[in-house]
């Protein structure tokens, strides 16, 4: 660990939503640290509130119906009380964002060249010219060929491949401190998806930025990750090192995001295990543990909520939201040999 | 685009010839009865009927009648029977009233249109765009010619602020021309004014709510340009057909009712005369000339879109 | 948007909820109760009639006199300018130039104003949808067929297109085969104002048609050997009724305000029987003395359409999840 103050600082962050239904609470008191340079990956299922989450790090849900409470400091800067100026000039420069899908997310009607060059030009006083140079130099760099000419295109004559690599050159751009990538790859074909998450990463490494990749996919984050924090129900219920996490999940919704990876060493003939029941409602969450309804472990104390701690001793980054003794844990979560949740559907 | 281009206009023609045999076959085949008396009108004697049959062809069958009533109408010899005078130049005649008011109403409605838009999608749901709502509503719910009638009767009638009607070239005196234009152009455009800040404001909403515009915030950009290189942009292209195909239709003889209201002697003016007499060819010619008028510029708005909007030309 | 994501199950239906928003919108329940107030009064109109006027929307006064405050006077001047209005229960809203009580025709006007826009309304959505689904769904060149049909139709103003048609038809009538419809019945307005609207409705339906039927359940339908027209019919028409609500609204409105374009140019609905049109088009020609008879007829005209153009937009806005205006604060 590093003894520089973190980049990133989220305290306690939560975000409703006033809507016709009820109040949506969408990130319920999250709080998380990214290390200069460091890859932290949020996993959880849709609607968990991580897409949320971190586009309210940017000021991006600010709305008439939403509330924030909290604080998110990034390098000195609280941003969730900033005012739009002061997040115009970090968007972008500081922190740059990957888009879930780069087919909707580039202006259909502009040039591609030019909407990189418009985001070097906000934060840079350069030329047309310089930002133009400099746009053919990103989109080379990502691995776009004849940079100079496809400036000139329009995001439908790109494959999806290129257009997410568009969108990396573009976060790229102003040397941004952070990369919020919000799961980058879902829209594009499962080929390529590896390899663009490695170029990714690599880029990452190289410009020195941090990143926090949003995702649902485990064998992702094995790979890639530093670190690793669990979303459930707009709430971070585990948050370890990759390495402990693999090795040592504490929360029993963990062990079913494990238990439902496909493997190669399991029969194929069995079923993937799954997690029972629905994601819970952010309107009328369950009271205490959001992931009571649904855990097969639950006893009395998960009526109170609990709190995001370590419970395990000398390891004082993992921490996990769960009441269940460490040992018992170890002995439940044991199912034919592997991590689960419970045994596997037949 | 090119190719493009290609298609468009063989869909193009191919629309046209739909178009002259649709308008033949309302006039000529659709109805009851005999066309020939049809097009002689009510007051037709025996003789008459019988000449104007032969003359277009109602003892042949019918693709001759079709050729010969285009034949008619395209050499420009089609004469109407209450008056006996050639349609296609009391047509000519008409223009200059249709296009001053066309160009006129266009300009204003494409503008206030465009304006109040903005105003009502700036704060959705705020007073200002509701009061802007229901005023355009208001609009669109009011007949033009019941609109004209009222200003008439206020700003002609009892005050004399401006003339009662009819047109004065504007070669003739420009001052007279726009005096006798006001109330027409205004009766004219509100309608439509309340129309396109409509569309305009769902446009924007709709754009505010796109992936790119959340993308272009996320790069930083300043509130303005996000608006102005993003929604904006996105939100106008689709007003510029919707413009170029109602203006179309208005330099057409679309405003019919406006130009009697105001007895602008124009193209519409004309068509209803030839109806309140079922004066048939004129009516005939003027639908052929409008349908023409409008499918021509329609696929002229198509080429326009496929230079704004790049996604077109290469998808379909 | 993250309310989308978010809008988890609470297990009522889109209706439902639409119905829910609707209720909160004040503008709408106004125009829903102007809206039923005016077509209560349309359809009373002959006990308004028979009751209070004591005439029938045919019968000429233009020689008789009527006592007014205590005076007598002509309800049709000597001049040839009718009385204006009275506001007893004899010519209430004064008379026209034939001495016909004026709120007498105004009831029975609408009422076939609003015949009429009704009427037109179901003739173009039938067959609006019947050939936006065909279209969409089978494309190939049975949708080039109809989609170039719809475009010559879509050429031709609404109104120059109606006036062709009414005039051509209103001196023959119709006769396609055992249907007969005389020339000045008010069902020719009604055929040519649903005729006209026809692509309005069409085109927007058949682009629908032609996304639903790339939907994944479109495709188990397929795969369970379904036929196009139960296909049709079972998967496609449910998932249009949304956009078919909203349209019906616009359609209404449209249809009346056309209906009054073409019975003023004479080429809709046929003198002597009355409709906001003719009111307003017999109306025009007194205007310097009588604007009254403008005024009653179109002030009657935009109130109906504006209540139901507020209802439509209502409906929209509670029907479309995203609508914007709608968020609390």
């Amino acid at each position: 660990m590093s003894t520089q103050p973190p980049l990133l600082e989220v305290d306690e962050l939560s975000v409703t939503f006033g809507t016709d239904d009820g109040t949506v609470r969408a990130v319920d008191g999250v709080s998380l640290a990214v290390e200069q340079g460091e890859i932290l990956c949020v996993v959880g299922e849709s609607g968990s509130g991580k897409s949320v989450m971190t586009s309210s790090l940017i000021g991006l849900t600010r709305a008439a119906n939403a509330r924030f409470s909290g604080r998110a400091v990034f390098d000195g800067v609280e941003l969730i009380g900033a005012s739009e100026r002061q997040l115009e000039r970090i968007r972008g420069a500081e922190i740059a964002v990957i888009p879930q899908d780069p087919m909707t997310a580039l202006d259909p009607v502009q040039r591609i060249g030019d909407q990189i060059a418009e985001q070097i030009r906000a934060h840079n006083r350069v030329s047309k010219r310089e930002a133009f140079e400099t746009t053919v130099a990103l989109m080379e760099r990502v691995g776009i060929p004849q940079a100079r000419t496809r400036a000139r295109a329009f995001v439908h004559q790109f494959s999806g491949g290129m257009r997410q690599r568009i969108m990396i050159a573009m976060a790229l751009s102003c040397d941004p401190r952070l990369i919020i990538a919000d799961e980058p790859t879902t829209a594009l074909d499962v080929t390529i998806q590896a390899q663009i998450l490695h170029e990714l990463a690599a880029l990452c490494r190289q410009t020195g930025a941090a990143l926090i990749l949003v995702t649902h996919d485990f064998g992702v984050v094995a790979e890639l990750a530093d670190r690793v924090a669990v979303m459930y129900g707009g709430r971070i219920i585990e948050q370890a090192s990759v390495t402990e996490l693999f090795g040592d999940p504490q929360h029993p919704y963990t062990w079913g995001l494990l238990g439902s990876v496909p493997r190669v060493d399991r029969p194929r003939s069995a079923r993937l295990p799954t997690i029972g029941g629905a994601p819970p409602s952010l309107v009328r969450p369950p009271t205490g543990c959001h992931f009571k309804p649904r855990c097969p472990h639950r006893f009395e104390p998960c009526d109170d909520v609990p709190p995001l701690v370590s419970r395990l001793p000398g390891q004082p980054n993992h921490r996990d939201r769960c009441w269940l003794d460490v040992e018992e844990k170890r002995r439940l979560r044991l199912v034919d040999g592997d991590i689960r949740l419970v045994g596997a559907a037949t | 685009m090119t190719r493009f281009i290609v298609r468009r206009m063989a869909q193009t023609v191919i629309v046209l010839v739909l178009i002259s045999i649709f308008t033949f076959l309302i006039f000529q085949v659709i109805p009851n009865g005999d066309p020939a008396a049809r097009l002689a009108g009510r007051t037709a004697s025996p003789d008459q009927i019988r000449a104007i049959a032969r003359s277009w062809g109602f003892d042949q069958p019918i693709y001759v009648q079709y050729l010969r009533t285009m034949q008619k109408i395209f050499s420009g010899s089609v004469v109407s029977y209450s008056q006996q005078i050639n349609v296609v130049d009391q047509i000519r005649r008409g223009l200059p009233a249709t296009v001053s008011l066309a160009v006129g109403a266009g300009v204003i409605w494409l503008l206030f249109g465009i304006v109040v838009g903005l105003l009502s999608a700036l704060r959705p749901g705020r007073v200002l765009d509701r009061v802007l709502g229901f005023l355009a509503l208001t609009a669109i719910s009011t007949p033009a010619f019941v609109l004209g009638a009222v200003l008439l009767y206020v700003f002609a009638y009892r005050t004399s602020i401006l003339p009662t009607g009819e047109y004065v070239p504007l070669t003739d005196d420009p001052w007279q021309w726009f005096r006798h234009l006001v109330l027409p152009w205004i009766s004219l455009s509100l309608a439509f004014i309340g129309f396109y800040s409509r569309v305009l404001r769902g446009n924007v909403l709709d754009a505010k709510h796109e992936e790119y515009v959340r993308m272009a915030r996320a790069k930083g950009l300043s509130g303005r340009r996000v608006m102005v290189r993003h929604v904006l942009r996105n939100s106008l292209i689709p007003i510029v057909s919707l413009w170029g195909l109602d203006f179309a239709g208005v330099i057409g003889g679309g405003a019919i009712l406006i130009e009697s209201i105001f007895d602008l002697r124009g193209v519409g003016q004309y068509a209803a005369e030839s109806i309140s007499t079922l004066d048939v060819p004129p009516i005939m010619v003027i639908v052929m000339y409008t349908g023409v008028l409008v499918v021509v510029v329609a696929a002229l708005v198509d080429i326009l879109y496929a230079y704004l909007d790049p996604r077109i030309s290469l998808n379909t | 948007m993250p309310g989308e994501e978010l809008r988890v199950g609470t297990g009522v239906g889109p209706y439902r909820l639409a119905l829910r928003r609707l209720r909160r919108n004040v503008a709408a329940l106004v125009a829903a109760v102007v809206f039923v107030g005016i077509v209560a009064c349309c359809l009373c109109a002959p006990l308004y009639a028979h009751y209070v006027a004591h005439t029938g929307p045919l019968d000429n006064h233009e020689t008789e006199r009527v006592k007014v405050g205590g005076h007598i006077r002509d309800v049709v001047s000597l001049i040839g300018i009718p009385i204006g209005p009275t506001w007893h229960s004899h010519f209430l809203l004064g008379a026209d130039f034939n001495g016909r009580d004026v709120a007498v025709r105004l009831l029975y006007g609408g009422r076939n104003s609003l015949i009429v826009g009704f009427s037109a309304t179901a003739i173009t959505m039938f067959a609006a949808v019947l050939i936006a689904l065909f279209a969409g769904y089978y494309r190939g060149w049975i949708d080039s067929v109809l989609a170039r049909m719809l475009d010559v139709i879509w050429a031709y103003p609404a109104i120059l297109l109606g006036v062709a048609i009414g005039t051509s038809l209103s001196l023959g009538g119709i006769s396609l085969g055992p249907l007969k419809i005389s020339g000045d019945s008010l069902y020719i307005p009604a055929l040519i104002i649903g005729f006209v609207n026809i692509p309005y409705v069409a085109k927007p339906i058949r682009g629908q048609v032609i996304a639903l039927r790339e939907k994944e359940f479109v495709d188990a339908a397929r795969t369970l050997d379904a036929g196009g027209l139960r296909i049709m019919m079972t998967e496609i028409l449910p998932n249009l009724s949304s956009t078919i609500v909203v349209l019906v609204p616009l359609m209404v409105a449209n249809s009346i305000l056309l209906e009054a374009g073409l019975s003023y140019l004479g080429a809709g609905v046929q003198p002597p029987n009355p409709s906001w049109g003719t009111m307003i088009s017999d109306g025009v020609r007194l205007i310097t003395t009588s604007p009254f008879l403008v005024l009653v007829p179109g002030v009657a005209l935009v109130l109906t359409v504006l209540s139901i153009n507020i209802l439509g937009e209502a409906v929209r806005d509670a029907l479309d999840p995203r609508a914007v205006t709608r968020t609390r604060r």
